[in-house]
C-alpha cells in the first residue's frame, strides 16, 4: 500500500487508527470521576501530541538516521513559528500560506545553519546548533524585536493589514485561524452517558498532517537515501573511501529535519497564533531531543511515542497535587498515608521534571533503544516463552 | 584608556567563572574522555552549599528580652543563634558575616564526595558508550540535580551577601594613577578574580609539581602504557574527577555574592563554558583558561554603549560567534592538541 512493505503499512494503518479516535482512546473515564484528570483528551494537549509528534519524527530524521545530535533544533520550530503569524498578520487567516511559508523559512534557515554545521561532527556539531539557536533566540528576544516582538512574543492586532482577508470579524474582533471557512478552533462535543468526547477541528487538521509527514519519514527510512543516512552514521569514513561525499546527504537530512520542525513551528502558531522567542531557547531543543530517545532513536514510531509521553506527563502528572494524592491513599493508616504521600510528592505537581529527569537517565542507562526497544524485549521475552512452550508440546527435536 | 580598562576589569569576574568551569570540565574530559553535561549543575551545587552554609549559621532559638514585653504584656522574644552561644555574640555575628568564604571550607569536602559518587555511581559505566550516550546521560544527571534543588530551596533566587567589609566599590582609577571616579569596582569582584587565579594556580601547580599530578598527566596522555606499568590509573582519575566538581563548587561558592544563585544558574553558565571549551581546544587545560578570560573580556567590550550603538544587539551573540568562527577556521581551538576530538 502506498509503496511501503506489508509491516509499514500496518504501523501507518495502527498510528492512523489510534491518531483518529484518539479523543475515545484519550479519554476513557467518565467526566467527574476521581479518575478524570487522568484523560488527555481535550483539544489544546491532542493538538500538541501530534505537533511535537511532527517536530520529534523530523528530529529523528537527522539524529535517528545520521548520528548527528542537533542542540538547537528549536530554533527552526521558533522561526516557523514566526513566519506563520506574519502570514496571519499580512496575507489572511487561512493556515495553508502559513504553514507553506512556515516550511519555506525553517528550511532557508536549516540550509544556512547546515551548511555550516555541518563541517564538523560529534560534540562540535552540537555546540554549533546549540551556538545558532541561542544566537537566534537572543536575537529575536532583543534586537529583532519590530520582527519578533520581543518580550511580549508576536501577536495579532486589529489593525493588521491582512490583504486577502478582514482585518477584524464582523463584531470588531481578530479573526481566528482557519482552513477554508473551518475554523481551527471549532469543535463537536459528543456526549455518551457520563462521557464527553471533544472532536476538534485543528486536532484532526494536525492530525492529517502528521499522518502524511510520518507516511514520509517511513519513505525516507526506507529510500535508497535513507539507506545512505545510515551510512554516514555506522562509519564515515568508509564512506569517503568508496569515493562518496556524505556532505550534501548529511545536508538534505538536516534541511528536511529543520522543514518538519518548521512545519511544527507553523501548526503551532496556527493553533494559537501567537509566537514567542522560549520555543527557541535551548531548553526547548533538548526537549525534543528527550522526546526522541525516550521513545526510541532512530524508530519508526518511538519519536512520535516520546513525544506524547512527555506532553502527557506535562499536562497530567504536573496537575497532581497533595490534596489528590491524600485522597487516592485514604484507604491507608493516617501515618502511612502521610508517609507515601511525603514520598511521592516530590516527583509530581511541580516536581514532574525530576520524574522527567529520572526516566530518562533510566532509559539512556537501561534501554538506549527508548520505549521501543523496551517493547520489543518484553515482546521477545513472551515470545521466547510462547516458543519454549511448542518445542515442548512438539516431541520432534528442533533439527 | 579609562574606559579600556573598565572593561577589561568587568570581563574578570564573569571571565573568572567560565574559566574555572572550563577547567573543570577540561579535566574530566581530558582524564576520563566524557563530556560532562552535568558540570553546570556541580557549579550550582557549590552556590547551594554556600547557601546551606549561612543558613546553618544563622540557625537560631527564641530569647525573652529582659524588660520588655509587647502590647500584649507577653515578654518579647528576639531570634539568637546558635553560634551566638557558641562564641559570643561580636565573634558570632562575625561568623555569619564571613559564611560565604568560609563555606569554601564547607563545599570542599561536599563537592569532592559528589564528583566521586557521580564518577564511581554512574559515568564510570559509560567509557565505552559513545559521545552522544555520554552527553545525553549526563544531560538527565543535570536535570535531576537541578529538580532536587528547587525542591528543598524552591525556585527564587537566594540573595547570599558578601562579608561586609568587601561591599561596596572602590575607585580603581585613582589607586593606579587616573583620574579618580573614571573606574569605579566593586571590591568582590576583585576578590572573586582573585580567588580563581588562585584556584587555577593551584590546579595547575597540582598537575605539574606533585608525583600525583605527574601521573595523571602520563595517564592523559597515555591511558594504556601508564595502566600497564601497574599504575592504578582509574583510582586517580576518580579523584580528578572529584577536583573538577571541587573547581566548578568553588567557582559557584564564591560566585553567589555577585549574582542571587537560583536552581537554573548551572545551565546558564554550562552552555557558554561549553563553548568556551570548544574555543580554547578540546582538551588543553591552559586553552581553557585563556578562552575563559578572553570570552569574559570579550563579552564586556561587546556591551559597551558605543559598541551596541555600531552593531546592535552584539553584546548578545559575541560569544557564539567567535565560537562558531574559532570552530570553522582552527577546528582544535585556540591551544588544542592535534588530533584530539578534531574531526
Amino acid at each position: 500500500m502506498f509503496g511501503l512493505d506489508k509491516k509499514d503499512a500496518s504501523l501507518l494503518l495502527i498510528v492512523a487508527a489510534l491518531v483518529a479516535f484518539a479523543p475515545f482512546l484519550l479519554n476513557p473515564f467518565p467526566e467527574g470521576s476521581a479518575m478524570a484528570q487522568f484523560n488527555a483528551g481535550y483539544p489544546d494537549l491532542m493538538q500538541r501530541f501530534v505537533i511535537f509528534g511532527i517536530f520529534a519524527i523530523g528530529f529523528n530524521i537527522l539524529f535517528g538516521l545520521t548520528g548527528y545530535l542537533s542542540f538547537g533544533h528549536a530554533a527552526f520550530l521558533g522561526v516557523g513559528s514566526y513566519a506563520a503569524v506574519w502570514m496571519f498578520k499580512l496575507l489572511s487567516m487561512n493556515v495553508i500560506p502559513a504553514i507553506v511559508l512556515a516550511v519555506a523559512t525553517a528550511g532557508v534557515f536549516a540550509l544556512i545553519i547546515g551548511y555550516v554545521s555541518l563541517r564538523r561532527s560529534g560534540i562540535y556539531f552540537s555546540i554549533l546548533t546549540l551556538a545558532f539557536a541561542q544566537m537566534s533566540f537572543a536575537l529575536a528576544y532583543s534586537v529583532l524585536t519590530p520582527i519578533t516582538g520581543g518580550e511580549t512574543g508576536l501577536q495579532l492586532a486589529l489593525d493588521d493589514p491582512r490583504i486577502f482577508g478582514s482585518a477584524t470579524t464582523a463584531d470588531g474582533n481578530i479573526p481566528v485561524p482557519g482552513f477554508f471557512g473551518l475554523e481551527m478552533r471549532d469543535s463537536a462535543e459528543l456526549v455518551f452517558g457520563s462521557w464527553v468526547f471533544t472532536f476538534n477541528v485543528g486536532y484532526y487538521f494536525a492530525a492529517i498532517i502528521m499522518l502524511a509527514s510520518f507516511y514520509l519519514s517511513i519513505r525516507i527510512f526506507r529510500s535508497p537515501f535513507g539507506m545512505m543516512l545510515r551510512a554516514v552514521k555506522s562509519n564515515q569514513q568508509r564512506l569517503n573511501y568508496t569515493g562518496l561525499n556524505p556532505r550534501p546527504y548529511t545536508l538534505a537530512a538536516f534541511v528536511i529535519s529543520g522543514m518538519y520542525a518548521g512545519l511544527a513551528g507553523g501548526l503551532m502558531a496556527s493553533m494559537d497564533p501567537l509566537a514567542g522567542a522560549e520555543r527557541m531557547f535551548w531548553t526547548a531543543s533538548g526537549e525534543v531531543v528527550l522526546m526522541t530517545i525516550l521513545g526510541g532513536v532512530g524508530t519508526l514510531i518511538g519519536p512520535v511515542l516520546g513525544a506524547g509521553l512527555i506532553k502527557y506527563m506535562e499536562n497530567i502528572i504536573s496537575k497532581i497535587n497533595s490534596d489528590i494524592l491524600h485522597s487516592w491513599f485514604a484507604f491507608l493508616p493516617d501515618g502511612l498515608e502521610d508517609l507515601i504521600v511525603a514520598l511521592i510528592y516530590p516527583f509530581i505537581g511541580k516536581g514532574w521534571h525530576l520524574t522527567l529527569g529520572i526516566v530518562f537517565m533510566l532509559v539512556v542507562i537501561f534501554l538506549p533503544g527508548g520505549l521501543v526497544q523496551g517493547g520489543q524485549k518484553i515482546a521477545a521475552m513472551f515470545g521466547r516463552k510462547k516458543a519454549e512452550k511448542t518445542e515442548n508440546a512438539t516431541t520432534e527435536p528442533a533439527e | 584608556m579609562d574606559a579600556i580598562i573598565l572593561q577589561i576589569l568587568n570581563g574578570l569576574d564573569k571571565g573568572s567563572a567560565y574559566a574555572l568551569i572550563a577547567l573543570g570540565l577540561t579535566l574530566i574530559f581530558g582524564t576520563l574522555g566524557v563530556v560532562n553535561f552535568a558540570h553546570g549543575a556541580l557549579f550550582m551545587i557549590g552556590a547551594f552549599c554556600a547557601v546551606t552554609l549561612s543558613r546553618l549559621l544563622s540557625l537560631s532559638h527564641k530569647v525573652e528580652v529582659p524588660g520588655a514585653v509587647d502590647f500584649l504584656g507577653n515578654p518579647q522574644m528576639r531570634d539568637v543563634p546558635y553560634i551566638y552561644d557558641l562564641f559570643g555574640e561580636s565573634l558570632g555575628a562575625g561568623i555569619i558575616d564571613w559564611a560565604v568564604p568560609l563555606s569554601i571550607l564547607f563545599a570542599i569536602p561536599v563537592m569532592i564526595l559528589i564528583g566521586v559518587i557521580m564518577e564511581r555511581g554512574l559515568i564510570k559505566h559509560f567509557y565505552k558508550r559513545p559521545h552522544a550516550d555520554q552527553i545525553l546521560v549526563t544531560f538527565g544527571l543535570a536535570i535531576v540535580l537541578q529538580e532536587v534543588i528547587k525542591y528543598y530551596y524552591g525556585a527564587n533566587p537566594i540573595p547570599t551577601p558578601a562579608p561586609s567589609a568587601f561591599v561596596g566599590s572602590f575607585d580603581f582609577g585613582a589607586l593606579v594613577g587616573f583620574e579618580p571616579r573614571t573606574i569605579i569596582y566593586p571590591y568582590w569582584r576583585l576578590v572573586y578574580f582573585a580567588f580563581a587565579a588562585l584556584i587555577i594556580g593551584a590546579v595547575f601547580a597540582f598537575l605539574q609539581f606533585t608525583t600525583f599530578g605527574m601521573v595523571v598527566r602520563a595517564g592523559m596522555a597515555d591511558r594504556e602504557t601508564v595502566g600497564l606499568l601497574g599504575i592504578n590509573i582509574d583510582k586517580r582519575f576518580t579523584i580528578m574527577f572529584g577536583l573538577a566538581a571541587a573547581v566548578a563548587g568553588l567557582a559557584g561558592v564564591m560566585y553567589t555574592p555577585i549574582n542571587s544563585p537560583n536552581y537554573h544558574m548551572g545551565m546558564d553558565f554550562l552552555v557558554l563554558s561549553f563553548v568556551v571549551v570548544v574555543v580554547g581546544g578540546m582538551g588543553s587545560l591552559p586553552g581553557a583558561v585563556l578562552a575563559g578570560f578572553l570570552l569574559g573580556i570579550l563579552e564586556s567590550f561587546a556591551s559597551m554603549r558605543e559598541v551596541i550603538a555600531i552593531i546592535p544587539g552584539i553584546n548578545q551573540v559575541i560569544i557564539y560567534l567567535v565560537a562558531i568562527v574559532i570552530l570553522l577556521t582552527r577546528p582544535r581551538g585556540l591551544m588544542g592538541r592535534k588530533g584530539v576530538m578534531e574531526d
